[in-house]
């Protein structure tokens, strides 16, 4: 156990260590050169600004999390569902694919505002169903690639041991599928956040971080920007991290050799 | 149940035509006869793409012949197949990697619907087997090829097979490894009463390992020349270095070369038999 931890300290201080000289570069750069609140705020100027308004970001980052946590859990639970329909009924795939493919290709974020039209603005439907969206198409090619490409030789040896097409299922496809799941996880965490709050300069609900965001730059309430910049950070490494510490416990378990290939 | 009937396995004029209609047609297997009598260790031998992966695949079920009849244990290979008659070892030793030595070879035994102790109990039988169940609790890549390949074997014996089909099972593994695996395998067989037949390149192994060498040749594939080697029960590393060896191993060599010589001109099909 103490090794672990040593080896984690080990693994943690250059980055630290940047990141301590880095935001005293940047203190420094603006005393120097006296540079004004409004184009950039020193680190100790956002810090205080981050204080004073903690309980308003604090807040904001909840509801942008919520949402963000929301969409996540109904993507990943969509993905995986439509990921065994696909993988039941090869017409879904053949359709399905191709449509993945596209999707992952525009920027899709931008039916926002339509989506807040279909459902009230006055809620976070919308956002959520935005989010769900984008996780969904993520799960869906990884884990469904995750349960066909299973090694030839496993395939025929549950065929030497007359195994149903249930048991194949069981024992070879969903097993083989997980490490695939996780790392869609991955991605999508970080990517279920992003939209979380671009989805609020969209319009909708005033409330988030991403509302936080323009309308304290709109009046030039730079600091405080920062300050909800920082929390909008702070989401996006909370969910990063879970996602890469369900993805550890698969990878000690199934060895170090996975199969890659992952796509978003 | 020996009595009702004398062969282990019974290929009779077995045919195996792939893509027959395309202008890539193979020719896999012509009017192959092959007789396993319990208790017979066969190799396979011949170049690649004389179809002998084939006429495996065929008695283990894993394809349908084109034309002919097999029989194992005097069922259908369907039948055989469904019953768990036979266990299989392939040239890659296929583990699942999510799952830990013990759970690999406790694999088909579940899939039989075994009850769980029963299961542990004969998994780790199987590795005292293979002298691997310090590692019963060890994760796939945390073990040698070699090693791996051993509980491939023991994954294949666990439902205590009448016969095991290999397709290569050594051809990746180091020349030290595999005469270690040989030896090995030996042992295990005599041990277990279990009849072989085995897919190899290999003219020492075929000969040290088989009772009868069955001598294959390519485009199309057939069935050339039998050569009875029998050097006996008591095979161990002096049996290398034997007169008698070295004797079956030029016949065996022989036999190849005859068939090539003979062959007629070879129709190009660059198809490999895996």
């Amino acid at each position: 156990m103490t090794n672990r931890v040593a080896s984690t300290l080990g693994v943690l201080w250059p980055p630290v260590l940047f990141g301590v000289l880095f935001l005293g570069a940047w203190e420094f750069i603006v005393w120097f050169w006296g540079i004004e609140q409004f184009l950039l705020p020193a680190p100790s100027a956002i810090w205080s600004a981050l204080a004073e308004e903690i309980g308003a970001v604090w807040e904001a980052t909840y509801v942008t999390g919520a949402n963000a946590l929301v969409g996540l859990l109904l993507g990943v639970a969509l993905g995986v569902a439509m990921s065994f329909v696909m993988m039941r009924f090869r017409i879904f795939n053949d359709l399905a694919t191709p449509l993945a493919v596209a999707l992952n290709a525009i920027p899709i974020i931008v039916i926002v505002p339509v989506l807040n039209n279909m459902f009230s603005i006055s809620t976070e439907v919308p956002r959520r169903l935005m989010v769900m969206l984008i996780v969904f198409f993520i799960v869906l090619v990884n884990v469904s690639k995750g349960l066909r490409q299973v090694q030839p030789l496993h395939v025929e040896l549950m065929r030497s041991y007359a195994a149903s097409p249930w048991t194949v299922m069981v024992k070879t496809r969903i097993p083989n599928a997980v490490p695939f799941l996780f790392t869609a996880v991955k991605i999508a965490a970080p990517a279920a956040v992003v939209t979380a709050f671009v989805a609020e300069y969209f319009g909708g609900r005033q409330n988030g971080i991403g509302y936080g965001i323009t309308s304290s730059a709109a009046t030039s309430n730079n600091d405080v920007t920062w300050a909800y910049v920082a929390g909008a950070c702070a989401l996006g490494v909370t969910f990063f991290t879970i996602s890469v510490g369900l993805e550890k416990t698969t990878v000690r378990q199934a060895g170090p050799r996975r199969p890659g290939g992952a796509t978003t | 149940m020996v009595g009702e009937y004398a062969d282990v396995v019974l290929v009779d004029g077995a045919t195996m035509v792939f893509n027959a209609a395309k202008p890539n047609r193979v020719d896999a297997l012509v009017d192959v006869d092959l007789r396993v009598a319990p208790g017979d260790f066969v190799s396979l031998i011949g170049p690649s793409g004389c179809g002998k992966s084939t006429l495996l695949r065929l008695i283990a079920h894993l394809l349908e012949p084109t034309a002919g009849t097999l029989s194992v244990n005097g069922k259908s290979p369907d039948r055989a197949r469904r019953e768990g008659d036979y266990g299989m070892v392939f040239q890659q030793p296929g583990l699942f990697e999510w799952r830990s030595v013990r759970k690999n070879v406790e694999l088909p035994l579940e899939i039989d619907g075994w009850a769980r102790a029963r299961r542990a109990e004969r998994a780790v039988e199987m590795l005292e087997l293979v002298h691997l169940d310090e590692f019963a609790d060890h994760m796939p890549w945390e073990l040698s090829g070699g090693m791996q390949q051993r509980v491939a074997i023991a994954r294949a014996l666990a439902v205590q097979p009448a016969l095991l089909l290999m397709d290569e099972p050594f051809g990746a593994l180091d020349e030290m490894t595999r005469e270690h695996m040989q030896a090995e395998l030996l042992r295990i067989c005599a041990a277990e009463g279990t009849t072989v037949v085995f897919v190899t390149h290999s003219i020492p192994e075929a000969v040290y390992l088989s009772t009868r060498v069955v001598v294959m040749s390519a485009r199309p594939g057939r069935i050339t020349d039998e050569i009875a080697v029998g050097l006996g029960g008591d095979r161990n590393e002096d049996t290398r270095e034997d007169d008698e060896f070295f004797k079956r191993i030029t016949e065996v060599r022989e036999a190849l070369r005859a068939d090539r010589d003979g062959a007629d001109v070879r129709r190009v099909s660059g198809v490999e038999d895996r």
